[in-house]
């Protein structure tokens, strides 16, 4: 995805990533800005489902040619799907950082948490503050 | 702390790399091109086509004068006496102890002049070093790191890009000629850090971009370090910094071919009969993962450590060098790499881990 692009519908947590809340579940994944500042995605270490992950912790990695990066949880809880295409096509993450490219699916297990994040303005400002 | 953007040395080629849509990064002291496009788009264009490199981060020192060659002979660890006019060579500058200063490139220029391409990060340290051993010599060392650009041009269509805008014959392998590059006068070197054809070109400073724009319009493509990094890799040539150190001797790092020890250079008596705990070795990953410098290893014979690893982009699999136990060097032993705490299994392979079909 070459233009940088933010949909009003996902919150944002200020580690660049993004949740698509929905009930009592959620998917995360990573913001354009987070792929773009990463470069081409080639390889992505995923969480076991089942696992217990916690808001502002790294939960997974990803890795360009030249570095890794954790990737941060924008929410509490286990998750209960991970994206497998993402084993054999890490590139869908810098292709379709909101769509194809999602991470993991998560049952949350504290949803106020979700009131502490941002929305897609206030977390375009954050990026334009420097982030 | 690295100094902030602001006090960052830029290249004559700044504006080119911002053209050209570079991500620019801090490296030893200067702001450089990682990547434009991508790092395995920039590798692939080497690999098939034509790629260059601002590399104009790196230092050249000359010597001059009658004892040049003497001096060099000392500081140097290779053969500097087997250098033809004209000529390059590979060698290592060492410590008393052996430990490694620096790789660099000598070529012998006309009227017994040498000019010596240094690491960046290395090259303050190199001239004091052969200053120092100069003292005894009849010869000068000069700076002339800010008097030239450089620019690696790299990749099986390099050679033939680079005719059509030099005026005369490029020179070979290990061989350098004075040419106009795209009407500029520079020094043309046979060499290069990818495992492909192509020239290195020391270019006046003040005139790079001219030499930088010709190049472009022959389609060659930029290639930031980002590439040049993964490419060295593929073909296991040495990184100043990851797989040599002063913590580390030429022996264990491979390079004995390198060290002409009846010459007399400064470490020669320290490495004489060396027989190396641990051997830098390349390996491949046999399943997922990429290795990472420091990433422990687990060899049959004892401990290990990674000292470049990356995805390769010609391979596709996780590829790097490490030292290990030297009973383990031996191509095919299988090791395990602890990539941040998740174990890795992987094999020894012979050098170079890529080569050309």
């Amino acid at each position: 995805m070459a233009e940088a692009s933010y949909p009003e519908d996902l919150k944002y947590h200020s580690e660049h990533d993004w949740a698509r809340v929905e009930g009592e579940q959620a998917t995360f994944g990573i913001t354009w800005y987070a792929q773009d500042a990463l470069g081409e995605v080639v390889f992505f270490d995923p969480p076991e489902v089942g696992a217990q992950i916690t808001k502002d912790e790294a939960y997974a990695e990803v890795e360009s040619v030249k570095a890794v990066s954790d990737v941060f949880a924008p929410l509490s809880g286990e998750i209960v799907e991970v994206n497998e295409e993402l084993a054999d096509s890490p590139e869908k993450i810098n292709e379709d950082p909101y769509g194809e490219g999602w991470m993991v699916k998560v049952m949350l297990s504290d949803a106020s948490e979700v009131d502490s994040l941002l929305d897609a303005d206030a977390y375009k400002e954050l990026l334009q503050t420097g982030s | 702390m690295p100094p902030a953007a602001d006090t960052l040395r830029r290249t004559p080629l700044h504006e080119r790399h911002q053209q050209a849509g570079a991500k620019l990064v801090p490296f030893a002291g200067w702001e450089m091109p990682v990547q434009y496009e991508g790092i395995r788009q920039e590798h692939v264009a080497v690999r098939t086509d034509a790629g260059m490199f601002d590399v104009s981060h790196m230092g050249e020192i000359e010597t001059s004068g009658p004892q040049a060659e003497e001096l060099l002979q000392r500081v140097l660890s290779n053969d500097v006496t087997k250098i033809a006019e004209r000529g390059a060579q590979y060698s290592l500058l060492c410590r008393e102890d052996g430990g490694v200063l620096d790789d660099l490139f000598s070529y012998r220029l006309p009227g017994g002049r040498f000019l010596t391409v240094t690491n960046a990060a290395n090259h303050e340290r190199d001239l004091a070093w052969f200053r120092e051993q100069a003292a005894d010599f009849d010869v000068e060392v000069t700076d002339a790191a800010h008097e030239w650009a450089m620019l690696a041009v790299q990749g099986p269509r390099a050679r033939s890009a680079l005719e059509r805008v030099t005026d005369g014959e490029l020179p070979k392998r290990m061989r350098t000629a004075d040419l106009p590059v795209a009407g500029v006068e520079a020094l043309v070197c046979g060499t290069g850090y990818t495992g492909e054809e192509g020239c290195e070109l020391l270019i006046p400073a003040a005139e790079a971009v001219r030499v930088w724009d010709a190049l472009l319009a022959e389609g060659v493509r930029p290639a930031g370090l980002g590439a040049r990094d993964t490419l060295r890799l593929e073909v296991c040539f040495h990184l100043y910094g990851n797989d040599l150190s002063e913590d580390r001797n030429p022996i264990e790092a491979g390079l004995g071919w390198c060290c002409k020890l009846d010459t007399g250079f400064i470490g020669s008596d320290a490495l004489r009969g060396l027989e190396p705990q641990q051997t830098l070795a390349p390996f491949a990953f046999t399943g997922p993962g990429i290795p990472r410098q420091g990433n422990p290893v687990e060899a049959p014979h004892g401990e290990g450590v990674v000292t470049s690893g990356s995805l390769s982009p010609c391979l596709e699999v996780g590829i790097g060098m490490a030292y290990l136990p030297t009973e383990d060097a031996e191509p095919g032993t299988p090791i395990e790499v602890d990539v941040r705490g998740k174990p890795r299994a992987a094999e020894v392979r012979e050098k170079p881990l890529y080569e050309k079909r």
